[in-house]
């Protein structure tokens, strides 16, 4: 099969929906040229920088019968809509009594990793999670790009997609065929019986990196991959961690009220699961700092594959 | 443009219906039939009913946190409205929004919203889907001074500038931001002065003067409706009420100023010039009056009448299915 980047695979789908359908169309402060050729101006607009009213302007059109494609960048600049997140975007179909729909995608990207401190490498998709009325995808791979994206698109809420940085240029495949990957479906991207990681976008690779070494040692590790923050499939992470008895949970976000802690509560909250755990949970998450900018400072902020692995070890040991 | 009599008598309905709609609202709200809070348009009237004259029903529009003028005026139903007010299932919101998100999108009524400017962003939205639409129709902003000193308004119109976006933002001046004097937080006393800034028409009208409202929206609706782009009206009006029913009776502002703003009644304006005309009497005027309050009595009869939603409903509507 073939292979094509994280990014290309967002790309596609763009593309792919936008000419499925004519009441989509494309905002961001830099238009896309690959867009913007095939769609034209009218409907792929580079904004001027004002993420607060080119997040507003969505959910009016998206109010008024259109599917707009909001790309913020970097999460950084969501912030800077906050209110148009938060008091409108999330709530206005419940506060006007469900009336009309309003189907927004907003793209953005998350994670560190690229040297760019701690205004630009946030992972902050639990500040979301927290609100209710807001979908939210976090893909690992380009097949679940593709897939994941068809869907929000194609879906009638304001959805976020949460890209990862460090995945970008990471090739994966992709089949030539349409498909869409449904939301709130897990993935088990490897299968196992001794310990679960939940792994989230890039940390799912390090997860997978992590159960190579352990496999050496005799512990077989199992990886799911929630790919939707919300719906978040909690059967799926119950009846893996009832197969394994024991969690480990990688999140390149900190683990202060995180989806890190909702995973965990989720697998522990829930009697019959609980009942089958031979460990103590284990969360393997970024300092709670804001990010700095040196190597030695980042690499050490954030997890990776060894302090997975170390992660692994405590939870075998602990029972 | 001349507006046939019709017209106008149709415009002194609504501005009376939205008088005694805020007066019911306000004495409900007293004895605790309406919860939470209320902002009433009473001395404002003109400002809506003006604009939403020259509009279409499928023209679109967006409110602030006092918003049941703007509702009554783009043609609302009083009995949905009053049901949500009264928290009732039947109301426009399914009793979830109360006063201060009442919406009808199937009249072009986007909402009222609570957050000061955050309606501008989104109604300017609505201006874009109409552009991209291609039918002709155009969006209305109404806000107030306190908004127009926020980025949501800066950023809207520039991007409704830039695209040229069939757009109308109506700034209602009435003076203060909740208490805090517009005269102490413009840089400039007229909002209407920024549309320079935005190369677009900007005009000062009389926000008390029913028909110098509608002349000046007419003329944004007809310049919209072409293509050009948006406009700039500025309403300078007042509030006759504290700025929330909570409020009751503290009201910071001088009693002089209040009592010469009711001496320019907006109603009473129109209603002797209107008489002057010959296009009511004393007497169908009262009658209008009449069937005005048995209406809004009728709408509190549908409310009170009404069930409060079940619990389930509680957990309903936080996605579309």
């Amino acid at each position: 099969m073939r292979k094509i980047s994280y990014a290309q695979a967002g790309m596609e789908a763009l593309v792919e929906e936008m000419r499925r359908d004519p009441t989509t169309f494309h905002l961001s402060t830099d238009a896309p040229d690959a867009l913007v050729k095939e769609f034209g101006s009218e409907r792929v607009r580079a904004t001027p920088i004002a993420e607060g009213a080119l997040t507003g302007i969505a959910v009016g059109a998206a109010g008024s019968g259109f599917r707009p494609i909001i790309n913020w960048s970097m999460v950084t600049f969501s912030f800077v809509a906050m209110d148009q997140i938060v008091n409108q975007a999330a709530k206005i179909h419940y506060m006007f009594g469900g009336q009309v729909k309003f189907p927004i995608t907003f793209r953005t990207s998350v994670g560190g990793g690229r040297r760019v401190a701690a205004q630009h490498s946030q992972s902050p998709y639990s500040m979301f999670m927290n609100l209710a009325g807001l979908k939210m995808i976090l893909p690992s791979t380009p097949y679940d790009m593709k897939g994941l994206l068809k869907t929000v698109i194609r879906d009638d809420n304001p959805i976020i997609s949460f890209e990862s940085n460090r995945l970008m240029g990471f090739a994966g495949e992709v089949p030539e065929d349409p498909y869409t990957v449904p939301l709130g479906k897990a993935d088990i991207k490897r299968e196992g019986t001794d310990v679960t990681i939940v792994a989230l976008a890039w940390l799912v690779h390090e997860a997978l990196a992590a159960a190579e070494v352990l496999d050496k040692e005799g512990v077989s590790v199992e990886v799911l991959d929630p790919r939707t923050l919300v719906p978040l499939d909690c059967d799926a992470i119950r009846a893996s961690v009832q197969k394994t008895g024991r969690l480990v949970i990688a999140d390149e976000a900190g683990p202060t009220a995180g989806a890190s802690a909702e995973i965990a509560a989720v697998a522990t909250e829930d009697a019959e699961t609980f009942a089958k755990m031979k460990a103590p949970v284990k969360r393997v998450c970024a300092l709670h700092v804001p990010i700095p900018y040196t190597p030695q400072l980042e690499d050490h902020v954030f997890p990776d594959r060894d302090n997975i692995v170390a992660g692994v070890r405590e939870v075998m040991d602990a029972g | 443009m001349a507006l046939t009599q019709e017209k106008q008598l149709e415009m002194l309905r609504i501005m009376q219906t939205i008088r005694r709609f805020e007066e019911r609202a306000s004495d409900d709200y007293r004895t605790g039939d309406i919860y939470g809070v209320v902002h009433c348009y009473i001395g404002e009237e003109a400002v809506a009913t003006g604009v939403c004259a020259a509009l279409n029903r499928d023209d679109q529009i967006i409110s602030t946190h006092r918003g049941h003028g703007h509702c009554i005026a783009k043609g609302a139903d009083l009995k949905r409205m009053m049901a949500e007010l009264y928290g009732r299932e039947t109301g426009y919101c399914k009793g979830k929004g109360g006063s201060m998100h009442i919406a009808d999108f199937s009249i072009g009524m986007l909402g009222a919203n609570g957050i000061v400017a955050g309606g501008i962003p989104i109604v300017t939205g609505a201006g874009l889907a109409a552009q991209l639409e291609g039918k002709g129709r155009v969006a209305v902003s109404f806000f107030g001074d306190g908004a127009s000193n926020a980025g949501p308004f800066h950023e809207s119109i520039n991007i409704a500038a830039a695209w040229k976006l069939p757009m109308i933002y109506v700034c209602e001046n009435n003076l203060y931001a909740a208490s805090t004097p517009a005269a102490s937080t413009l840089a400039h006393s007229d909002v209407a002065a920024r549309a320079a800034g935005y190369d677009i028409p900007g005009v000062v009208v009389d926000g008390n003067d029913v028909m110098a409202v509608y002349d000046a929206a007419q003329e944004a609706v007809a310049r919209a409706r072409n293509g050009e782009g948006p406009s700039l009206i500025e309403c300078k009006t007042y509030r006759w009420r504290g700025h929330t029913e909570r409020v009751g009776g503290a009201d910071p502002r001088p009693q002089g100023e209040i009592r010469a703003w009711q001496e320019r009644d907006p109603i009473e304006r129109f209603v002797a010039g209107l008489m002057d005309q010959g296009c009511i009497t004393q007497e169908a005027w009262q009658e209008m009056d009449e069937e005005i309050l048995a209406e809004i009595e009728e709408a509190v009869q549908f409310a009170i009448e009404s069930p409060f939603p079940d619990l389930e409903a509680a957990v309903e509507d936080v996605f579309a299915e």
